[in-house]
């Protein structure tokens, strides 16, 4: 209790008495983050898959897996900041259908078993079968146990393989769609809040939830080329930096938008909010998220389309960009989960936020979330390594 | 004699597929229903619960804030609050200061001169409990509802404790409380008023700033003070129909 004195002693204004807390904290700034990853990263496999982007068909199985590793951890933030986790389950059994979010569950289950899981299981079937016939040993079991006893390789069922793939792939774009633009509703839909409470928030959401997940995947690519030593696909590479780079203009005018007409509405909530972007957000929202988060690798990206050759410089670059568009739209959220905590309901102060290094609501514990589906996708890619599969 | 077999069990089939189609779409319709009225409508039998405050008449004694937390067990810290009053001061300049210090239960102080103050007054607040309450919208798990009284109610053994409903309530009055781990507010003192008597805050007021009653009631003392005032509420944009009404409210007050 005794940090909230402290907090008290620096309260700005008026604000309600309970308010003092911050209710959301970096916890649920990582669940849209993550949930973007997931969604964005999905979009790109989905690229090669249904619109045919042949280029980027070494990215295919990389943007999957990635997906699948940080799909498997998005609620895990959300949970471990329940006052009650141990009650995490009520929410499916009895979700209560006014509430935007208790069809989380529902949306989540079915794109993890329905479209992740099934694609990917689809796509590695063939191969599994294969090592469940070349390997021995323990490993002989697992990939035996991963066939789920579908072991026919026939022409014809693994034609059906592919067709249902694809089918599932269609499926899954509009899935992605709405996980992402489901959780931007979350925020949304709260009209007590006036920061969250815009129609864009779920268009907002999705678009960056591509930026970030086009940037992971391309940076997850190159990480694994450089640490197979191999040679990296300079077109498919180039390739995902054309699709980043579209992604961002539409992310960046779609946020533009949205803030031209703050503005330019210049509602009752305007005059806290303006304190809010121009004092506790300056940094946050001005240098990481807009300069260093997107205008940086904007132009980056954008003067690189006209560079030809100088691969080893373009790699670095793209690796650079990479790095500050995730850091980017990690202080996106940032921005909107705590930015919209920080002004009283009551338009007449602010209170106060200090981030620590640990407890359940701490740096340690959200690094944990970060590096927990990293961990995931490299067991992954040791599973199920998309550079040891068989040709068709 | 074969063909009309066929047919009768074709005519079972499309019957049975009407019905299930027919159960189907009822069994959506439901939810949908739901999703356009946030909340059910109040309710035309039995009491439909509010409350009035007379601006005029509070003087910030805090009385009503400190009485809520002795009945209701609410943490002592000055961190959570069922109810609490606000002094609000406006100077002749225009500008407006607005304080709480320990929600009002140690009194207030004026720290500016008299001649500077266009006008000062408090105001109490408390839950509204809103006709189209968003927080009930909000829940996932339905822990918080409206009673049939026209309450929100919250139930601590269902709460997840993700504070939704917190974001969700444009006036801060929930909050979670720091020994049961679910989110806590008021419940008009919903133990009393069904066996009879009055909320606490209402009980301790020494003006009698508080007025509960039945708004279905017309001969409660709430509709006779809505009748008598041209009372208003908080933050009436924001269509949660409150039922705490206000007398004398200003614009500045939100």
């Amino acid at each position: 209790m005794q940090h909230l004195y402290e907090m008290l002693s620096k309260v700005d204004g008026y604000i309600y008495p309970n308010e003092i807390e911050l209710n959301w904290s970096i916890l649920i700034v990582l669940y849209p983050f993550i949930t973007g990853l997931v969604a964005g990263a999905f979009i790109l496999a989905s690229l090669e898959r249904v619109f045919k982007v042949k280029v980027l068909k070494p990215t295919y199985t990389i943007a999957l897996l990635t997906a699948l590793s940080f799909m498997m951890v998005a609620t895990l933030p959300l949970i471990s900041h329940l006052a009650q986790p141990q009650r995490f389950y009520e929410i499916m059994i009895t979700p209560h259908l006014t509430s935007a979010m208790a069809i989380f569950g529902f949306v989540y289950l079915w794109y993890l078993m329905v479209v992740l899981l099934l694609e990917i299981w689809l796509d590695y079937r063939r191969d599994i079968v294969l090592w469940s016939q070349e390997k021995t040993g323990v490993m002989k079991r697992v990939y035996k146990i991963l066939t789920l006893g579908v072991t026919d390789l026939s022409e014809s069922t693994v034609k059906w393989d592919d067709k249902l793939g694809y089918f599932i792939t269609i499926i899954g774009i509009p899935s992605a769609f709405l996980l992402h633009g489901y959780v931007g509703f979350i925020f949304g839909s709260v009209k007590a809040n006036p920061w969250w409470s815009t129609v864009l928030m779920p268009v907002i959401f999705l678009f960056s939830a591509m930026v970030s997940g086009i940037a992971l995947v391309m940076i997850v690519f190159m990480v694994v080329n450089y640490i197979r030593k191999q040679v990296i696909d300079m077109a498919c590479l180039n390739e995902i930096a054309k699709y980043l780079l579209i992604a961002l203009i539409l992310d960046f005018a779609l946020e533009g938008l949205d803030q031209v007409h703050r503005i330019y509405e210049a509602e009752e909530s305007f005059n806290i909010l303006d304190i809010l972007v121009k004092g506790k957000l300056t940094y946050t929202l001005f240098l990481f998220q807009w300069f260093l988060g997107m205008i940086v690798p904007m132009v980056t990206l954008a003067t690189l389309q006209f560079v030809k050759n100088r691969n080893k410089l373009k790699k670095r670059l793209y690796m650079m960009t990479g790095i500050l568009v995730l850091c980017g739209i990690f202080f996106m959220r940032w921005n909107v989960v705590v930015g919209g905590q920080l002004f009283s309901k009551s338009f007449y102060g602010f209170t106060t936020f200090k981030l620590h290094l640990i407890g359940s609501e701490g740096i340690m514990m959200a690094a944990l979330w970060l590096i927990l589906p990293c961990t995931i996708l490299a067991f992954l890619f040791w599973l199920l390594p998309p550079w040891k599969r068989h040709e068709v | 004699m074969a063909r009309d077999e066929v047919k009768s069990r074709r005519d079972f089939l499309s019957k049975a597929a009407m019905v299930a189609g027919g159960l189907f779409i009822s069994a959506g319709a439901s939810p949908f229903a739901s999703l356009l009225y946030a909340t059910e409508r109040k309710s035309k039998t039995g009491p439909w619960y509010g409350m009035g405050i007379d601006l005029e008449k509070c003087i910030g004694c805090g009385r009503c804030a400190d009485a809520c937390k002795t009945e209701n067990n609410v943490p002592r810290e000055p961190f959570f609050f069922r109810t609490w009053v606000e002094q609000y001061t406006i100077l002749n300049d225009g500008t407006v200061h607005v304080e709480s210090p320990n929600g009002g239960i140690d009194g207030f102080s004026q720290k500016f001169p008299d001649e500077e103050i266009f006008k000062s007054f408090f105001v109490p607040k408390m839950c509204n409990h809103c006709a189209k309450s968003p927080c009930t919208q909000v829940c996932p798990v339905g822990a918080t509802f409206t009673s049939p009284e026209g309450l929100s109610l919250v139930d601590p053994t269902y709460c997840l404790g993700c504070r939704y409903c917190v974001q969700a309530c444009p006036y801060g009055c929930r909050y979670i409380h720091p020994v049961t781990h679910v989110v806590d507010k008021c419940t008009m003192c919903y133990h009393r008023i069904t066996k009879g008597l009055l909320p606490a805050c209402v009980e301790v007021c020494p003006k009698h700033a508080k007025i509960f009653g039945d708004l279905n009631d017309p001969k409660s003392e709430l509709v006779k003070f809505m009748k008598d005032h041209s009372w208003q509420v908080l933050k009436p944009h924001m269509n949660t129909e409150p039922k705490v009404f206000y007398n004398q409210l200003r614009a500045e007050v939100r």
